[in-house]
């Protein structure tokens, strides 16, 4: 099977998040990036797949924040290709965004796309089943399993509670994964590098990206807290003798 | 203009999943025309309680379970036939394989992780929770992905909606064939019963940290339950999973250690007795749920708390 992997930069929310001056959007120019968690899981998933089964993996990302070493750092895990996508300024919405990997997908050949099953900036919708739509190909998210049955795959979606649904599914077909049966593979720093030096980054353009207009930003804000929470401070014994009140009070 | 506003309903395994009345509550205090749409087999029955002022019901083999391109298709049509200009879909598991589609095919703005509704404003959660963003459609006309538990379900249910039932697409030579329903196996430890559950999450860091929380959850007499980046690393089994793909909980007591508060996580937690959040982030968004909140390093707190105990 030969897979594409759609992978992005999003901000590392261990950072503290600001609203820039126009309100709409976050403050870029502090934050750290990373890649999507869930397309790490995408990745890990498609190399599983891939050493079961043979094929290729191709990594492919839309030029932006970081992206170089994201890509390269899915060379180093085992990608075979590693494709950028210039032409998308700023920051696109998924529907664009969308359009932009549907473009450049039409030259390239696979059977699956694994992305992840979304991204914690989803404001118009996940990007894999958009990507699906304007490819006009079958869909399937919350994907916690893929194997390859016959000429087709065998998968697995989650519901609440834990509960799996399982689909037989022609090929080709776009997969949005939730969690890849092995936690994603570690690559060291150094390994990066030497993937760094060694694959050739290939880079395709946007094409056109005109979609429907969307709904309008009006106003990026701090969720107001509820404020109910009782915030409990002093040293650690002092919390914990606190602590304990409280719980055995409602016990 | 007034609305008329679809809301897409959501079963699994005959029952009809609470964000289904959540949303038709929603709609009907946006206001305009509800039509409820149900897509099953012989699943009419299930519209017996549904609030809205009609029901739309396609019956349907392919139509009995899930499947997202049988009932993408036919939400389509519907769609078109129809033309309602606002569509209510569950943030959900099934209604994300409808939502962008129903968005790209009818050319309708969508926007997902919707916390609140009005006719013409959206509020999503982005980031984890930790901002939300006011989106705004001039003509009304837009999908809006609904996080469950968002609104209440009493205001959904009602009786006497009259029910007119469509045509099923063409289904035939479908891509994606539904095979079955797997139950998760059965653990050890039922967190649903529990009266304390001390939840971890990534915080914890590593796998041996779990003993810390083990001794504290051992000594309340309680249970560990945990999010979801703990059972995806197999640290703990899928039973002890608390949110949207794993399981509602309820105890007197919900110890939140290391726990960002991400909505997937909240849908699971938030309507226990007394939660406790311990974070060391000041602006995790789990503090907007807890009664008291500690934002000292957990490794320090909770073998504290354990001896106090
Ligand atoms: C379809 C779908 C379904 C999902 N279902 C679920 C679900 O059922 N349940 C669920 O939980 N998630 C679910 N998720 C995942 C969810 O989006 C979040 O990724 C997840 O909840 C985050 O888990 P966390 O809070 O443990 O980790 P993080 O968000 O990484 O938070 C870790 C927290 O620990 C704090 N911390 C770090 N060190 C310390 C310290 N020393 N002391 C104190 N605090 C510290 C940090 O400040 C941070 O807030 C789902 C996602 C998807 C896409």
């Amino acid at each position: 099977m030969n897979i594409i992997v759609p992978i992005k930069q999003v901000p590392d929310l261990v950072e503290e998040l600001e609203v820039d001056s126009s309100g709409k959007s976050l403050d870029r120019e502090w934050l750290k990036f990373k890649v999507n968690e869930f397309d790490d899981h995408a990745l890990e998933e498609a190399l599983l797949l891939k050493e079961d089964t043979g094929g290729t993996v191709t990594a492919i990302a839309l030029d932006g924040d970081d992206i170089d070493k994201a890509l390269f750092a899915a060379a180093a895990k085992g990608a075979d290709r590693v494709v950028k996508i210039t032409g998308v300024d700023g920051a696109p919405t998924n529907h664009q965004a969308a359009k932009a990997f549907a473009n450049a997908l039409s030259s390239l050949d696979y059977d699956l796309v694994f992305t992840g099953v979304q991204s914690v900036e989803d404001r118009d919708g996940q990007l894999g089943v958009l990507l699906a739509h304007y490819l006009n190909l079958p869909h399937i998210s919350v994907v916690t399993g893929v194997s390859v049955s016959g000429s087709g795959v065998n998968v697995q979606k989650e519901y609440g509670g834990g509960v799996i649904a399982e689909f037989e599914a022609a090929t080709p077909i776009v997969l949005g994964i939730q969690a890849a049966r092995e936690t994603p593979r570690y690559v060291p720093v150094a390994k990066v590098r030497r993937a760094m030096r060694s694959t050739e980054m290939e880079e395709m353009t946007a094409g056109d990206i005109s979609v429907g207009a969307g709904a309008e930003i009006q106003r990026m804000f701090k969720p107001e807290s509820s404020g109910s929470a009782e915030m409990l401070s002093g040293s650690a014994e002092e919390i914990a003798s606190t602590l304990a009140d409280i719980i055995k009070n409602k016990m | 203009m007034s609305n008329k506003i679809f809301v897409i309903a959501e079963h699994l395994n005959g029952q009809v999943e609470d964000i289904t009345y959540e949303m038709i509550g929603k709609a009907k205090e946006i206001g305009g025309e509800v039509i409820t749409v149900l897509l099953g087999s012989g699943a009419q029955n299930l519209a017996a309680d549904f609030g809205s002022d009609k029901v739309l019901y396609v019956d349907d083999a392919q139509l009995a379970n899930f499947n997202p391109e049988a009932y993408c298709k036919t939400i389509v049509q519907l769609c078109h036939a129809h033309a309602p200009n606002i569509v209510l879909v569950g943030n959900t598991s099934q209604g994300m394989d409808i939502a962008a589609g129903v968005s790209v095919a009818c050319d309708m703005p969508l926007v997902a992780y919707a916390s609140d509704v009005t006719a013409d404003t959206i509020t999503s959660q982005l980031y984890g929770g930790k901002m939300s963003v006011s989106s705004h459609v001039a003509d009304g006309r837009f999908i809006a992905a609904i996080l469950a538990g968002a609104f209440d379900t009493e205001a959904g249910k009602g009786s006497g909606a009259s029910i007119e039932t469509a045509d099923a697409p063409d289904l035939t030579g479908l891509k994606i064939q539904f095979k079955q329903l797997v139950a998760p196996e059965g653990g050890d430890v039922d967190i649903t019963t529990q009266d304390v559950l001390v939840s971890v999450g990534r915080g914890i860091q590593n796998e041996d940290n779990l003993e810390i929380v083990q001794a504290l959850a051992d000594k309340l007499g309680g249970a560990l339950s945990s999010s979801r980046p703990i059972v995806d690393s197999k640290w703990l089994p899928k039973t002890r999973q608390v949110g949207k793909s794993g399981l509602k909980v309820k105890p007197k007591v919900y110890i939140a250690v290391g726990i960002s508060g991400a909505p997937e996580h909240i849908e699971g937690m938030k309507d226990a007795e007394c939660i406790i959040a311990i974070n060391t982030d000041p602006n995790a968004p789990i503090f907007d749920y807890a009664h008291y909140g500690v934002t000292e390093d957990l490794f320090d707190v909770v073998p504290a708390l354990t001896d106090k105990l």
